[in-house]
Order: structure tokens, then sequence, then C-alpha cells
């Protein structure tokens, strides 16, 4: 069954085509990747499917109700949670008051401390809790913002570049970790260009570029498209 | 509920906190048993102002929107206070007159800052368009001086400001002197900690979060814009306050209490003070007030440059604040204290236990 349906969308910018005719659907429950070389409209799409841009062209729909009117807002109260491709957190708050925040409207007291020291744990967070979250590195705020992203329990997780800045074992680590949200359910639409991420995690693939639809399906089939292999993958990779 | 009274959001926690509180709301409370009445009559015009202080420091220090229409809202309840006492009759129905006319304020502030908020106007912008906002106000209330500008009874008198209101009163007793100066002390005490409470609750943490990354914010399912919207009003109606206070005080109330240089004043207590944080404000803006009170007294002009100077001061060397970097360099210090206090406590149980 669709969870996210996005059909015909284009989004111009000026005299730019950023995305064009776009229709992708992705599945409750599974996890899909977003490929695609620099400037193929990626982050483009997911800031459409997300609501931070309004689109020239074409709906959204979320569960079968057309979302593409909402606001970034409601979008999330209706089960949607992104982390960006740029770190963005709260910088001059402390780390567990930007989980607090993110976690507050779902739970109180003794039950959202619980579920702040659960999360702060599972991103290895917990003994900077008290620092500034500007004062993290680069890769500690990625994890605090997917943590605030999960904080919302979403039914889609959208990662923008989740494993940007970070060490192998700890995008691995990434992996594992969204692979055991989605064994939970969760439906999660990731960018990334790392491949050896993307094969760790991707049941489905979609291949975008100039703002178009270029291949999708399984990561195997993918790989084994000579065009794809091309334009982005570069034919050593692709066998 | 008074948990929130601390939280991340307010410097000052614990024992030696509350009880320099306490300390201090005694002494204010004792001070008209030991000042003659014209100094505690001076006190509480210097009271006056805090709300409005508080106010901005709520809307710019944990809000991030620097408004300059304190004296707009000011004005507006000020004004306000004068027509409803007018022809209200005064009496009792000051009190009336007083919660109607903040109500009045909070009223304008929400329409403005609706379209304001709305209309996605935002950092600079947002201090330019209540700047204009608050010079209309001035120079319209300026050019009622002909006798068609009154509503009722209550003539607008253009510069010359209106005038006849009755102070508050309760029955047949006047509140002024030090009665209005337990008023506002009551008033502050009232406002400060709920304005404290409220910057460490849910709510406060989304106004702060919003101040830091709207979009963020947002995309934890916040609509961002009734928290700034709440945020304004709030912080307008509490200049509101103070206008319904101050034209109370004074029986009467000019356009000039709502220009340039009037709406500039705020904005250097605050800055002074240290706009993140309610108490740093509260301070500084009484010291602020009791500074320009008494230079002003010599000369107004030396007081306005004085005022100046300490703007262009804070902006090159404490951004943040003179009060509230000093308030952090004595917590700061007393932690070190403790922290060394600590050390030393421990490394004389070790040698203890080492000997037996």
């Amino acid at each position: 069954m669709a969870l996210v349906e996005v059909k015909g969308v284009s989004k111009r910018f000026g005299g730019l085509t950023a995305v064009s005719g776009v229709d992708l659907t992705v599945n409750a429950g599974e996890v899909h990747c977003l490929i695609g070389p620099n400037g193929a409209g990626k982050s483009t799409l997911f800031k459409l499917i997300v609501g931070l841009y309004p689109p020239t062209q074409g709906s959204i729909f979320f569960d079968a109700i057309d979302i593409t009117a909402e606001r970034p807002y409601a979008r999330v109260q209706r089960g949607m949670s992104i982390k960006m491709q740029a770190p963005s957190v709260f910088k001059e708050l402390p780390v567990r008051q930007n989980i607090q925040t993110a976690l507050q409207e779902r739970l109180s007291g003794a039950e959202r401390i619980a579920e702040e020291d659960r999360l702060l744990t599972l991103l290895n967070l917990r003994p900077d809790s008290e620092k500034l979250a500007g004062a993290l590195s680069h890769g500690q705020q990625q994890w605090l913002e997917i943590g605030m992203a999960l904080a919302l329990k979403p039914q889609l997780l959208l990662l923008d570049e989740p494993t940007a800045g970070m060490s192998p074992e700890e995008t691995f680590r990434t992996g594992e970790l969204i692979k055991s949200f989605n064994a939970e359910g969760m439906t999660v639409l990731v960018v990334e260009h790392d491949m050896a991420f993307v094969r760790q995690v991707a049941q489905r693939v979609t291949v975008l570029h100039l703002g178009k639809i270029f291949a999708r399906g399984n990561l195997e089939s993918i790989l084994q498209d000579e065009k794809v292999a091309e334009i982005y993958l570069g034919k050593t990779h692709a066998h | 509920m008074f948990k929130l009274l601390e939280g991340p959001q307010t410097l000052g926690r614990g024992k030696i906190f509350w009880s320099c509180f306490l300390a201090v709301l005694a002494g204010a409370l004792a001070y008209p048993l030991f000042a003659d009445s014209y100094d505690v009559g001076n006190f509480a015009y210097f009271l006056i102002w805090i709300f409005m202080a508080l106010g901005l420091c709520l809307m710019w220090g944990y809000g991030g929107m620097l408004s300059f229409g304190q004296t707009l809202f000011f004005g507006i309840a000020g004004y306000g206070y004068g027509v409803l006492a007018i022809n209200m009759g005064g009496g009792t129905a000051t009190i009336g007159a007083l919660v109607l006319s903040v109500f009045l304020a909070m009223l304008a502030a929400g329409i403005l800052g609706y379209f304001m908020i709305w209309g996605g106007i935002n950092g600079i912008f947002f201090g330019i368009v209540t700047l204009s906002a608050t010079l209309v106000l001035a120079f319209f209330l300026g050019q009622t001086a002909g006798p068609e500008w009154h509503i009722g009874p209550a003539r607008l008198n253009g510069f010359n400001g209106m005038k006849g209101m009755d102070p508050l009163t309760v029955g047949d007793f006047y509140i002024e002197g030090s009665a209005l100066y337990y008023v506002m002390i009551a008033l502050i005490v009232i406002v400060y900690l709920a304005l404290r409470m409220l910057v460490n609750s849910g709510i406060g943490n989304v106004i702060v979060a919003t101040r830091e990354n709207p979009q963020r914010a947002e995309m934890l399912g916040y609509d961002v814009r009734k928290y700034q919207l709440l945020t304004f009003v709030i912080g307008s109606g509490l200049a509101g306050l103070s206008g319904a206070l101050y034209t109370s005080w004074g029986q009467f109330i000019t356009p000039s209490s709502i220009g340039l240089p009037a709406a500039a004043m705020p904005i250097v207590w605050v800055a002074f003070s240290g706009r993140s944080d309610l108490t740093a404000t509260l301070v500084g803006s009484f010291l602020l007030l009791f500074g320009f009170q008494t230079i002003t007294v010599y000369s107004q002009q030396a007081a306005l440059v004085l005022m100046g100077a300490l703007l262009l001061a804070t902006v090159m060397l404490a951004p943040q604040g003179f009060v509230l970097g000093i308030g952090r360099l004595v917590a700061g210090w007393w932690r070190g204290r403790r922290r060394d206090d600590g050390a030393v406590m421990a490394e004389a149980g070790r040698l203890q236990s080492e000997e037996s």
C-alpha cells in the first residue's frame, strides 16, 4: 500500500527546473533510497514532500490524503519527519532540550524523561546531554537530528544524506539503526550517495537525473543498468 | 507547576537564589516604612516601566522578535485607560478601565502581529514595521489638538496630552503613593514569576526553539506562527500594562511617551541588561531607570546621551548584556568555588582514610 504518492510534481526556481514531472510511490513499510548525481533534484524533491517548497505543478498524497497545500507542521502532525541535509538542530540549546522539544507533544513527565534517556543512549549522546548542541561535532549533530526526527515516532522518516561526515563505522551503525526502525514498521525514504550504505539498507531504489526519474527498481537491477552506470555510478562500480 | 520557576531558560536556581529573591522582596516591601512619600512615588514610577522591559525581553530575548512597538502598545493602553476611566466615570470603574485597556493593547497586538507574522515578516523588518506603526500612532495623536478629537467627554488634546482621568481607585480610596508602590511590587512579582514559568514550560521550549531555528521547530510539528503571535501578544500586553499604570500614576499621557526617543528606551534597557534572561532584564532595567531619572533631574540631554553611549558600549563590549554577563561571571565563580571545596573535602577524606 502506498504511503506517499508524488504525482507529476515539478518545481521551478526562475528559469531553472529542479524537479520535472516526477511520479514516485513510497510503499508503507519499505526502505526506499533516492540516488542520483549532484544537482539531480533529490533534496528538492524531499523538501517538496515535506512541504518546505510548494510545487509549481503536481500533487502529493500522504496516506491517500492530498497534502499538496498543507504547511510543513501539518504534514509532520500527519506522521512525517525529516532529517535535513545540513545538520538542523537548536544550536544554542542543550542536547537534551533539543530532544525534549521534539518529544514533549507526545509524552510527558517520567515517561518523557525515560524516552529522552533511551534516545540519547541509542544515539551515543548521553554523556553530552547537557552540552549545547552547537558544541557537538558534525557527526554528532547528525545523530542528534536523527534522534529529534525519531522522537516524533513518525510513520515516514525522511533522511537526507544521514551519513554525511560520519566514519565508516558510524555509517554502518546508522544503516543498522534504520533497518531496526524499519523492522518495527517505520517507512524510510533516504537520499544517499554512499553506495555501500544504500546496499546495506535499500529495498527499492529510485534514480533521479536532471530533475526526472531516470530508473527505479531494486539495487541489483539498478547497478546492472548501463545508463545509470554512465550518469552516476561509473562503469567500474557497476560490475 | 512551581517546578517551572526554575529551568534551562532562566538564570538563578536553588536556595541561595530564592533566598536572595526573598531578601530583595522584603527590602522592597519595607522601603516605604523608611523613605519619604516623594521617593516612594518615584520608585513606583520606575517600577511602571519594568513590565514593558520584561515584555520586550520575552519577545526579543526568548522569541527572537525585536519589536520597536512597545511604546505603541504603551500608548494604546495609556490613552485607552484615560478614555475609559473618563467615560466610565472614575471610582472603582478605573480597575475595569485598567483591565480593558490592557486587553485593548493585546487585541491591537494580535491584529498587527497576525498580519506581520502570517505575512512572513521577520528579522530586521519586524523592527521596522513595529517602529513605523509606533510613529504613525505618535504623529496621529500629535494632531488631535482640536475639540473635534474626543471620545465621549475625553479630549485627546494633541501634544498637550490627555488629562482628567482618575487614578486607580477602589471605592473612595485612591491607589496612589505607597498603595500604588505596593500594587506595583505585587504585579511585578506575579508577572516575573509567571514569565519564568512560561519560558520554562513546553510553550517556552517552542518559543526558544523558534528563535533558534524556526524551520526545525516547524519540522517538529509546531505551527511556529501561533507561538510567535502568542509571544508578541503577551509582550505587547505587558507594555500595555505599563501604559495604563503610567496614565493612572500621572493622570495624564502625551504623544511624546510613544514617539521615537521613548520607543528606543526599552531596547536600551533590555540590551544593556541581557535580553535572554528575565532576571537580568528586571534588575538591569530598574538600575538604568533609577540612573536615568537621577541624571534627568540635572540634565535630560545628558541622560539621553548616556543611554545612547550605554547602547553603543553594550553592542561593542557585551552583546549579550552587561547584567547578564556579570550574573554569569558570579555564577561561574560560585560553581568553581564549590567544585574546589568539594575537591578539598574529597582529598581530606582520602588522607583520613589512608591514615586510618
